[in-house]
């Protein structure tokens, strides 16, 4: 696609989050198909990162130093000035509110979720998942830029080239608009760092009503730990009170794309299915060997999770895998 | 307080959903509709603030004849006033031609909050609620799980991948919300007869001040070209053996053959 791609950036704590980079690795693919150019927004300090995202593909990084507030605004001025052909932003609760805000300020067409690109004739197709992913769309922009998200695991992150490098163009700070800057950040309470988020994870270890209560997470955090992997939980788990939300799998919890997906005493209903058909490789641990679960997983043991899972922890150490 | 909640009628989450053929739609047949379910826990946090600071609730819904049905539900979980847009003019709104509707519908009310869920579960886009904010220059917060309102300000709390926002804003605003927020109540038997003959106005495109362009597919910035069935999974090996057996076949497949651990 012809013209610029730009990427907006996440930080966290001043680190690029890793979907930054696999939306770069996108961004450059398709700039080096079509014959455009790679742009990335960074709000805040861009110093420490101009190089390495130069590295995976970035041609421009645009520093916004003190656009943390007024984001929006910031990244409208920059959009309107540079006239991109695609918006890239990561489909996180960050890249999303920024993704939707530009889309409805510039009238222009959001294709959330992205799985995949595609040039044609009509500009760049979007292909997207609809009903949690039971169906696929392909979408088309009728008024541009492309504003695109993308989650975590989606895209490859393309490799980093030695000497490629990045112009630095720095971009003074506007003014938000006011009902931008009446919202007032109070405060963040970091979650616990010994808890991996499902949405990046690359391993989880999920469990579903089979585990007939929230004792049994104990187990799977055992497992978890073993793999260096996060914890799951199915809407059945969930609605019972036995785990909290953020670990929801499914249609009204998060869509995961680990390389590997345990799921242990969760039958498999379509609204689970849906949440993590694209994981890589899936096991499935489950006493009942009709659940729908054994049609969709790679590997499945039929057996009682609480002989299964332990034995499963121990073989792990025993073959010297994680920790 | 004057709340609106915007409602969604979508199928219901258990539902198989198809391609239709010619992929240009979903066979519709046999499916359960309901209310969205992020949306039934944006209309019963309207309810607990209207309980706790007086005011009415608005539920507005855009979608075709039967889409009443799901407006029918508010009013049963207990909405006070029903607002349907429905006109052959709204059909293939994309996200965006939606909320420039529901932006014209809100726009001729009164309103502290307007609340919409984080996401419809059908288009799974979550647009709707920040271009509401945007169109009509609201502060907004996505996806709270938390909310509280005091001297004409609100404070809410949503969830980030970098931890919990505790976020303060002053009212008229506009929020979405996330599964967690609360536990929507089930309308009782004698509040869904009643709920029935509940006064509901109809507006059309041309009852909200928008021409035919601005609505439907013609005023959309999005197009969905084909729909598709993904890619299917097959069954994948079931390892018949003892656990202490089956794990280590099990490992030794994860590590040699899929090549994942």
């Amino acid at each position: 696609m012809a013209g610029e791609l730009l990427v907006v950036a996440e930080l966290t704590d001043g680190s690029l989050r890793p979907v930054t980079v696999e939306l770069v690795g996108e961004a450059r693919r398709q700039a080096d198909a079509a014959g455009g150019s790679v742009g990335v927004a960074i709000l805040g300090d861009a110093a420490p990162h101009a190089s390495s995202l130069g590295a995976y593909g970035a041609d421009r990084v645009y520093a916004m130093p003190g656009a943390e507030r007024g984001t929006l605004s910031a990244l409208e001025a920059l959009v309107r000035e540079v006239q991109p052909t695609a918006i890239l932003c990561p489909a996180t609760a960050f890249g999303s509110d920024v993704a939707a805000g530009l889309a409805a300020r510039l009238g222009a067409g959001l294709a959330a979720n992205c799985l995949s690109l595609e040039a044609s004739a009509t500009g760049l197709l979007q292909k997207r998942p609809m009903y949690a992913g039971k169906v696929i769309a392909t979408v088309e922009t009728l008024v541009g830029p492309n504003v695109i998200t993308a989650r975590p695991r989606v895209f490859a992150p393309g490799i980093p080239q030695e000497g490629r490098s990045a112009q630095v163009v720095t971009r003074e700070a506007v003014a938000p608009r006011p009902h931008e800057a009446v919202v007032e950040l109070v405060k963040l309470v970091k979650a616990e760092r010994t808890e991996l988020d499902v949405s990046e994870a690359e391993i989880i270890v999920s469990g579903g009503r089979g585990l007939g209560g929230p004792e049994a997470f104990a187990l799977l955090r055992d497992l978890a730990h073993v793999l260096n992997a996060a914890v799951g939980a199915s809407r059945a788990a969930v609605d019972a009170g036995w785990m909290p939300h953020a670990h929801q799998v499914g249609q009204t919890g998060k869509t995961v794309s680990p390389r590997l997906y345990i799921a242990c005493g969760i039958s498999g209903a379509i609204q689970h299915l849906v949440g993590m058909s694209s994981s890589q490789c899936i096991v499935a641990i489950n006493s009942d060997p009709e659940a729908p679960i054994f049609t969709r997983c790679d590997y499945g043991i039929v057996g009682d999770l609480f002989t299964v899972v332990p034995a499963l922890i121990q073989e792990l150490k025993r073959a010297g895998v994680g920790a | 307080m004057e709340i609106i909640v915007c409602i969604k009628q979508v199928p219901d989450t258990a539902a198989e959903i198809v391609p239709s053929p010619d992929g240009a739609g979903i066979r519709s047949e046999g499916i359960p509709w309901v209310m969205n379910p992020y949306d039934e826990y944006a209309l019963e946090e309207a309810l607990r603030m209207k309980e706790a600071h007086g005011g009415t609730v608005t539920a507005i819904c855009l979608g075709p004849e039967g889409a009443e049905a799901t407006l029918r539900t508010g009013a049963a979980m207990g909405a006070d006033a029903l607002i349907h847009l429905c006109d052959p003019a709204f059909e293939g709104s994309d996200p965006h031609a939606a909320a420039k509707a529901l932006a014209a519908a809100i726009k001729g009310l009164p309103y502290d909050v307007i609340w919409c869920g984080k996401m419809a579960v059908d288009d799974y886009s979550g647009y709707v609620g920040t271009a509401l904010a945007e169109l009509l220059a609201l502060p907004h917060v996505s996806a709270v799980v938390k909310v509280e309102v005091s001297d004409g300000k609100v404070c809410v709390q949503r969830e980030t991948e970098a931890g919990t926002a505790h976020l303060q804003m002053p009212l008229p605003v506009v929020l979405t919300a996330e599964k967690g927020l609360n536990e929507p109540r089930y309308p009782k038997a004698i509040d869904i007869m009643k709920a029935k003959r509940k006064e509901l106005q109809t507006k059309t495109a041309a009852d909200l001040g928008l021409g035919a362009g601005e609505v439907g597919a013609a005023g959309s910035a999005t197009r969905v070209t084909k729909l598709e069935k993904p890619a299917e999974r097959g069954g994948g090996r079931v390892i018949e053996a003892p656990a202490a057996e089956a794990v280590q076949q099990l490992v030794a497949a994860l590590q040699q053959e899929a090549k994942v651990l």
